[in-house]
Formats: structure tokens, C-alpha cells, sequence
């Protein structure tokens, strides 16, 4: 029997999926941090999460609003210097996944967090880097979710403030020492995922009741589907529940504040 | 050895008009108090460095004490935009401003190596990123052992380092607990420092290996309770979330900023505080 449930919720679900218990992962603030406390919270309860703010193991009872929020010190097995954080756990090669949102990703997974338009003569200033130019490099592999629109997947990002294959899909080529990458990008339409030849993005799963053309309408260029092209497995009940309680929590503790 | 002044007294001693200055504090301990008396003693040209600029250096640029910001990630956490920041950038108002942007790795690097007394930091970073195009202060080098090309960035030395720390003893000495960010590095990396503490105590109760800052290693100290509002003070107060939402549309519209930093700033009375103390609780 299917469960009523909205696009939002399946991708959280879905990005918390892709974290195996054990895992060590470089949490970014807003969906990827949902996503990875939903995973903490129902098949992964053993997933060490790293903010880049310092807190190592941490489990935060809500999620938190910024990166650095008490709750996240409070739950964590220690903090450390932010220095240390980049120097030591994440270039280090302590950590096993980088998980990441975006304002704009291109077809070969690179992200745009900086602007849109020119550099010198912006049209829409965003926040910058950040950490996740270090983090997707440094980290083993890299998980990115962010919503399905055309306006942010666009065939090329008007600014690479990170990696993810380069303009032509080799940009980690006979780089040493460097992760494997973007290998998974999950939103609220689909899973895509690089092709293992060209690092171009491709369809692997489409979500429940997701056609092929409303990916291509949301998606700024001609996207391919794999072959053997996958439905995405729906949410269980069990998740729904974990993740609204999560969002409850969190949104009565923000309005409290 | 930390001399103990009013806020007021120690800005106006060690923040010079177009001076370097680092006002630190990774979301936590964020030296709002402190800010905002730079911004009452109008103090102009400033090159700010803070990895995220955050409200306080969005208020700063505002007020047009910033003629250059450095920094790795400008928004405001898990709400937006940094308005006033991009008002400048992107239309020059108060006054046109020049960024320089790094990522966050780099100038926690950049910070550590200031504190280290070293003229760069070096860096397995920028990997196939842009902002080395746009940056110049952005170069690779070649290890001398390994052959690997690595990023270099130049060690932040400002002239002046501000932090807000929970507590000082009567001698001055710093404890800083939670998330200590950049902290200690910013002070050590400065030519001169101010604190600003919640109490002066008289036993710092910090174990071993608690991250203690030196009185003889800070210029000044200046209680300034509740100094961090709305960010927060790990074991004194919670973050004010709601203020970091409401500033959006505070920030957006530039009479509703002007309003505020006349209201709030200018005039010392602060809506944020939950008490009626002056800003910068001058002691």
C-alpha cells in the first residue's frame, strides 16, 4: 500500500538512504544535515556526523539552523578548532562522505555557491564556497541533494566554486590524492548518477510517479536516462514518521527561540 | 599583559581607520557588542576577515565601516542572503566595496598560520575550483619532497583581532568553551587584540587541556555581557534564531536597515537583548 507523502519528503528519505550505518560524513547545513540525521535516526544509527563548525560524532536532538548552532556542540563526542576540522579529519582523509547541497549544479556535477551572471558585474551575489570546495575533493566520495529545477541544473555553472568533474569531465583525472567525486545526486524527481566513461550526469532512478518528462522539463540540458533505468523504492512508514517528528521538533524549537 | 578597559575605551585605542581586523567566532561568540561600537565610533576604510561575515559584518558594511571584506562563506546560516553585503557588491551602496573570497580551509589555514608566525599556509585545496581566477591571492606551489602541487594562500595577520570569550580571570586569561572556531588563532595572529568577555572571575574553573588564552598574550579586556547577541554563548545563552530570521527583512530594505542601526546601534538600546543594558554592556 502506498503512503501519502510529498516530493520534499522523498528526497530527504531517499538522501538518507544513499548513508550506510558506520559511515563517516561531512554534513553540510539544510537538506544534506535533514538527510543525515534522518539516516542517524533509522537505519544508520552508528553514521558519525562532522560539521565543519568542529563538532566530531555529533547527534542533534533538532537540526540544527546554521552550521554551528549549541545543539550541535552539546551532542557531540568532541569539538575541535576549525583548523584541526579541515586540516586533520577532513584532508586528512578521515572522512568517508562529503554530503552537499548547491544553488546551481551543471551536467557535470561541478557546483555554483558563489553567483549567477558575471563575476565582476554579479546579477545574484551567493554566499561562496564555504567548505565545500575542500570537502569535495578531500572527502572519499560525494553525495549532493538540492530540488529539481531548471534554473539550477543548468549545462554549465556560471562559476565552479566547486568540483565535480570540471567543464569536460576530467578534471580529476591524474589529479593525486583527490576523492572520487559527486557519485550520486539526489532530488525530488530522481536519482542521477555520473557515467562511469564521460562523468556526465545521468537518470538512474526516477521517484514514484515521476515521468521521464518532467525530469527533462526540469532539467537545463538534454539529460540522459540509464538504460536499466530504476524506480526509486517509496518512503516507509517508519521514515515518514522519524522525519516529520525531526521536522516538528525543530521547527517548534526555532519558533520558541 | 591584558589591560581591562571599557568597550569603548579599547576600540578607540586599537582600531585605527583603514586598519586590517579580524573579528572572529565560527556562529558561536560572535562579538556583536564589539561591532556595534565600531560602528558608533564611525571608524571607516576597514578591511574586515571573518570566515562568514555573518550578521555582524552585514551590519558593518551597512554602516560603511568597510572599504574590503575577506571571507570564505557570506550568508546568513540557514536563512539567506547577507542583503547588506550584497548590496554592496552588487550596487555600491553605502560605498562600493572589494571582496576577496576564499573557502573556508584555506583562511582557518590562513588564520593558523598567521598564529604560527608564518608568512603562508599551504593546502591540499582549490582542486579544480574557480576562485583561485578571481583571487589572486590564491597560488600553487610545488612540494620540494613529493612534487604534489598544492594551494598557498598568505598567513591573515590583522592588525586588530576582536573575540568574544565566556569568561577572564583577574589576570586576564581567557577561557573559550564550545565551538572555538578560529579563536584563539585570530588573537595570536593579530598585532593586537581586544576580548570581550561575559564576567570577569575570579578561577577560570577550565581543565587541562581547555582552550585558555593567556592574559599576557591579549592587549585588552572589556566585559560586554551578553556581547554576543543574537549569536550565542555556549553555557550562558542560546542563539537568538529568530532574530537571525527576522533580520532578512530587516537587511533587505535599506530604511528598515537605517532605522534599525539608529534605533538599535546608534542609540545603544538593543530589541535583541532580553535585557535593558546598553549595547556593549560598557562596564
Amino acid at each position: 500500500m502506498s503512503l501519502p507523502y510529498t516530493s520534499a519528503e522523498m528526497m530527504s528519505v531517499t538522501a538518507a538512504r544513499a548513508l550506510e550505518n558506520g559511515m563517516t560524513c561531512f554534513v553540510g547545513i539544510g537538506l544534506p544535515s535533514e538527510a543525515a540525521n534522518l539516516a542517524r535516526l533509522t537505519h544508520a544509527p552508528d553514521v558519525v556526523l562532522i560539521y565543519e563548525s568542529g563538532t566530531l560524532q555529533t547527534k542533534p536532538e533538532v537540526l540544527p539552523l546554521s552550521i554551528g548552532d549549541g545543539e550541535l556542540a552539546e551532542s557531540a563526542l568532541t569539538t575541535v578548532a576549525v583548523p584541526e576540522m579541515f586540516r586533520y579529519w577532513l584532508q586528512g582523509g578521515k572522512i568517508d562522505v562529503g554530503f552537499l547541497g548547491t544553488a546551481q549544479i551543471d551536467r557535470f556535477a561541478n557546483l555554483n555557491t558563489t553567483l549567477i551572471g558575471d563575476y565582476h558585474d554579479p546579477k545574484v551575489r551567493l554566499p561562496g564556497g564555504g567548505g565545500a570546495p575542500e570537502i569535495a575533493t578531500n572527502a572519499g566520495e560525494v553525495f549532493i541533494t538540492l530540488k529539481h529545477s531548471k534554473r539550477a541544473f543548468v549545462k554549465d555553472v556560471d562559476f565552479v566554486t566547486t568540483l565535480g568533474f570540471g567543464r569536460d569531465g576530467k578534471g580529476r583525472d591524474g589529479v593525486p590524492n583527490i576523492g572520487r567525486g559527486p557519485t550520486r545526486v539526489i532530488t525530488d524527481l530522481c536519482v542521477m548518477k555520473p557515467d562511469p566513461q564521460s562523468k556526465e550526469l545521468v537518470v538512474a532512478s526516477l521517484h514514484p510517479g515521476v515521468t521521464r518528462n518532467d525530469v527533462i522539463e526540469a532539467t537545463g540540458w538534454d539529460v540522459r536516462f540509464a538504460d536499466s533505468l530504476d524506480s526509486t523504492p517509496e518512503p516507509s512508514a517508519h521514515e515518514l514518521e522519524i522525519l516529520r517528528e525531526l521536522k516538528d521538533r525543530t521547527e517548534r524549537q526555532h519558533a520558541g527561540e | 599583559m591584558a589591560e581591562f578597559l571599557s568597550l569603548h575605551d579599547a576600540v578607540a585605542r586599537y582600531v585605527k581607520d583603514g586598519a586590517t581586523l579580524a573579528m572572529e567566532g565560527f556562529t558561536h561568540l560572535i562579538p556583536f557588542a564589539a561591532g556595534h561600537e565600531v560602528i558608533r565610533q564611525r571608524k571607516r576604510d576597514l578591511t574586515l576577515i571573518r570566515m562568514t561575515p555573518d550578521l555582524i559584518y552585514d551590519q558593518l558594511i551597512g554602516a560603511g565601516c568597510a572599504k574590503k571584506v575577506i571571507f570564505s562563506w557570506g550568508g546568513n546560516p540557514g536563512v539567506g542572503s547577507l542583503h547588506r553585503l550584497r548590496d554592496a557588491v552588487e550596487k555600491g551602496w553605502p560605498r562600493k566595496i572589494e571582496i576577496l573570497e576564499h573557502s573556508h580551509a584555506a583562511m582557518a589555514c590562513a588564520f593558523e598560520a598567521g598564529a604560527a608566525g608564518l608568512p603562508l599556509a599551504v593546502l591540499r585545496g582549490y582542486v579544480g575550483s574557480e576562485l583561485p581566477n578571481v583571487n589572486d591571492q590564491i597560488k600553487f606551489i610545488e612540494c620540494p619532497f613529493t612534487g604534489e602541487r598544492l594551494a598557498a594562500v598568505p598567513a591573515v595577520r590583522p592588525d586588530v583581532s576582536i573575540v568574544h570569550a565566556q569568561r577572564a580571570d583577574r589576570a586576564g586569561n581567557v577561557l573559550v568553551e564550545g565551538i572555538v572556531g578560529v579563536q584563539k588563532e585570530a588573537v595570536l595572529a593579530a598585532r593586537h587584540s581586544i576580548v570581550t568577555v561575559e564576567e570577569i572571575v575570579d578561577d577560570l574553573g577550565a581543565h587541562p587541556n581547555a582552550c585558555v588564552i593567556p592574559g599576557w598574550a591579549i592587549d585588552a579586556i572589556a566585559v560586554a555581557e551578553k556581547g554576543a547577541l543574537p549569536s550565542y554563548a555556549h553555557g550562558y545563552y542560546p542563539r537568538n534564531n529568530r532574530f537571525y530570521k527576522e533580520w532578512d527583512a530587516i537587511a533587505r530594505d535599506r530604511d528598515a536597515f537605517s532605522a534599525w542601526l539608529d534605533d538599535n546601534v546608534y542609540r545603544q538600546d538593543n530589541v535583541y537583548r532580553q535585557d535593558d543594558k546598553p549595547a556593549g554592556g560598557v562596564s
